[in-house]
């Protein structure tokens, strides 16, 4: 018979045993060690049936295709553009997936995307070794001229843009910023106002601070108020 | 993340990245005894900057110029802790400049009374070694390290010192420091024709000049100009102005 | 020569007061503060992020680094700043406690860097600096398979003791000092380094003492782990 040693949404950190007992399965940040199932990272436990795993609360963004981003120029070679998104190595953004516009050879990169611009695009591929591949092709993803960017722990992304969007709807609605969330923690800001700006970056700390606590719709409505 | 254009908007309508006032600093915590076996140290905080400085105190030969007066030697190390640009190694030259700012600001406003850390003239002196630590950079480091050298001098205590057998007894304390002035300083950044104190770090990144100040009371004791952009003489004036109002509020901050 | 009674009042098997903080330096994706008695160590953790040189990265898994450092000011005879022979071994066994610890698979040619500062020294350091570092990099999420406890043992006048403050290491009646780290889930001992003189008996004995120790020193980094993410410090 397994020993379930925890609940669900208990707070638990590496190393500690949730599962004596071959009957549950580890799912994600946990992992198998003889008979037990021990928590990998900082998280929330999630009982589904007889599968385990933790909602973590830290942690550093990995890429994964298909995810959407905020990134910045940091580098541009003849033929791509190298962005900072966040992760160990910079994605790359090749001519082909930047524009359908028709580029000369040896034009000038820098006319579509400079050093330093911030865009918003998604992940096409990432390889085993670590290669990220972006594309600018598909709905919503551009240039963000001005505004500004705030980054949150990847993880708590979801908790920044709530169930069905709720949360972030809420941010914009209050504030009148427009705002983009990556999946990659970055989150860009453009308001009417330098001081609606700043009240929708408090709203995010707020919301990075007290991810792990119940009414934190109530805490930040209160803030935007 | 923040462009230079987009930066220059915010200030244009008078306001700043986290929403403070142009001529605003932001707040400022000190704290002492931070490490028991300094003779003296302290904590600054000036928003989500920190840092640390400790004092020690050793005996030395006195320069051959100044046969009765000891001295004071200040360090800085820009930790890899406190910024992820910063690397591990050799000081780099930001912060050389930042530690010889500092000693500059305490040196020309004659802060510590030399004469009186002469042990035996021509033969030993007192050495002060101030040492900072920068543990969390979120920009002006500068007036940070200067506020924490000052506290920790403030309530820094002289160890025993037997001139017979040349041993310092540091378990054992002797009195103050001869702190006779107390210098402060403030650094201000010109931003397109925005002039605005206590630069955070994105506005440090995107600052075309940087002024800082050292002063007591009325009196300037130590400027630096950084930066690749330039200062009109009216810019001077006002931010020393600025400056010497800011430093009078940052010293009621330190105990002396 | 006998020890019959410790210096402060301790028992033989007890540390002095320990007092854990995690998330104490903002930029760090990762931090936490760890005094015990009076030694007192702070780490940050940074990454994973790209390595350099390039030959340095390992196209299978990621790199931990660990610098250990000393403040000047920290002892009573001052150190000059920057690295030196001692530091850099510390840094190195450092590293070797944490890096079972710790799961690099996820991370290939990427480095986690784990810095450790020590603003006030009463021995002890480098077991305060591991403990420190290991709830940095829980904290920042860096994947682990458990957290790293680590403790003095050792051997003052006659007595086996754990946690040896300043002047218990600098006893006249002679002192033997063997800093240990263990992974508490399954007893596994990443850090083992010994100055001065036991027998074979005597170490055994110091190891099942440091065991205890370890255990209750991963309490008191859980609790100090799970008090951050509480929600609201």
């Amino acid at each position: 018979m397994a020993k379930l040693l925890v609940k669900n949404k208990d707070l638990v950190v590496p190393g500690e045993v949730l599962v004596e007992g071959m009957e549950y399965l580890p799912a994600g940040n946990v992992f198998r060690d003889k008979d037990k199932i021990i928590a990998n990272t900082i998280g929330l436990v999630s009982i589904d049936n007889r599968l385990i795993k933790l909602i973590p609360l830290t942690g550093f963004y990995t890429p994964k295709k298909d995810d959407v981003v905020i990134g910045k120029v940091e580098n541009i070679t003849f033929s791509s553009w190298f962005m900072d998104i966040g992760c160990s190595n910079l994605a790359m953004l090749s001519l082909k997936e930047a524009t359908s516009e028709y580029i000369e050879r040896g034009a000038d990169l820098g006319k579509f995307y400079n050093f330093n611009d911030v865009v918003v695009a998604r992940v096409i591929n990432v390889t085993k070794d670590g290669s990220i591949d972006l594309s600018m092709k598909g709905p919503g993803l551009m240039k963000l001229s001005n505004g500004r960017v705030v980054n949150v722990t990847p993880s708590k992304v979801p908790r920044v843009i709530g169930k069905q969007g709720s949360m972030i709807s809420m941010i914009k609605e209050k504030t009148g910023c427009k705002m983009t969330v990556g999946q990659n923690g970055k989150i860009w800001i453009q308001g009417p106002d330098p001081k609606n700006e700043k009240k929708a970056v408090d709203a995010i700390k707020l919301i990075e601070e007290y991810s792990a606590t119940d009414g934190l719709t109530e805490k930040v409505e209160v803030l935007l108020k | 993340m923040i462009s230079k254009e987009y930066l220059i908007s915010i200030l244009d309508k008078k306001t700043r990245v986290d929403g403070r006032k142009l001529e605003d600093y932001r707040k400022v915590e000190v704290e002492y005894d931070i490490s028991k076996n300094a003779e003296g140290s302290s904590k600054v905080r000036i928003g989500d900057t920190e840092v640390m400085a400790g004092i020690k105190l050793e005996v030395g030969t006195p320069y051959p110029d100044s046969p009765d007066e000891g001295t004071i030697i200040v360090g800085a190390e820009f930790l890899p802790i406190s910024n992820p640009e910063f690397e591990s190694g050799p000081p780099s030259i930001a912060s050389v400049e930042l530690s010889r700012v500092v000693d500059r600001g305490i040196r020309e406003s004659k802060a510590l009374d030399f004469k009186k850390l002469c042990i035996v003239e021509g033969e030993k002196i007192w050495m002060v070694l101030i040492d900072i630590y920068v543990m969390n950079d979120d920009g002006n480091l500068q007036d940070a390290a200067a506020l924490a050298a000052l506290a920790a001098l403030s309530k820094a205590k002289m160890p025993k010192y037997d001139v017979e057998s040349g041993k310092i007894n540091y378990k054992e304390k002797d009195g103050k420091l001869p702190l006779e002035k107390m210098p402060v300083e403030c650094s201000l950044a010109k931003i397109g024709e925005h002039i605005l104190v206590d630069p955070g770090i994105e506005e440090e990144g995107l600052l075309d000049a940087r002024l800082t100040v050292a002063s007591v009371g009325k009196e300037v004791n130590a400027l630096q100009k950084g930066g690749n952009g330039t200062l009109s003489i009216d810019d001077v004036d006002k931010m020393l102005k600025l400056a010497v109002e800011k430093n009078a509020d940052n010293l009621k901050k330190v105990k002396k | 020569m006998s020890y019959t009674k410790r210096n402060d009042g301790r028992k033989f098997e007890e540390t002095r007061e320990i007092k854990a903080e995690v998330g104490v330096i903002k930029n760090a994706q990762g931090s936490a503060k760890f005094q015990i008695g009076e030694t007192i160590a702070v780490a940050g953790v940074y990454g994973p992020r790209n390595l350099y040189p390039k030959f340095l990265q390992d196209p299978e898994k990621g790199v931990l680094r660990c610098n250990y450092n000393m403040f000047s000011f920290s002892v009573d005879d001052r150190i000059r700043p920057g690295p030196s022979r001692r530091s850099r071994e510390i840094s190195l066994v450092t590293q070797r406690s944490l890096a079972p610890a710790v799961n690099l698979n996820e991370f290939p040619n990427a480095v986690v860097d784990v810095f450790v500062e020590i603003i006030q020294a009463d021995a002890g350091t480098r077991c305060a600096g591991i403990c420190a570092a290991s709830m940095a990099l829980a904290d920042a999420g860096i994947p682990m398979k458990d957290l790293v406890a680590a403790v003095g043992v050792g051997k003052v006048g006659d007595k086996i003791v754990v946690d040896l403050d300043k002047f218990e290491e600098d006893y006249e009646g002679g002192a033997s000092d063997m800093p240990i780290a263990m992974l508490p889930r399954n007893n596994e001992i990443s850090l083992l380094q010994l100055d001065g003189e036991l027998d074979v008996k005597e170490v055994k004995e110091a190891l099942e003492m440091g065991k205890k120790a370890c255990e209750n020193i991963l309490e008191i980094q859980r609790k100090a782990l799970k008090d951050k993410y509480k929600g609201g410090k």
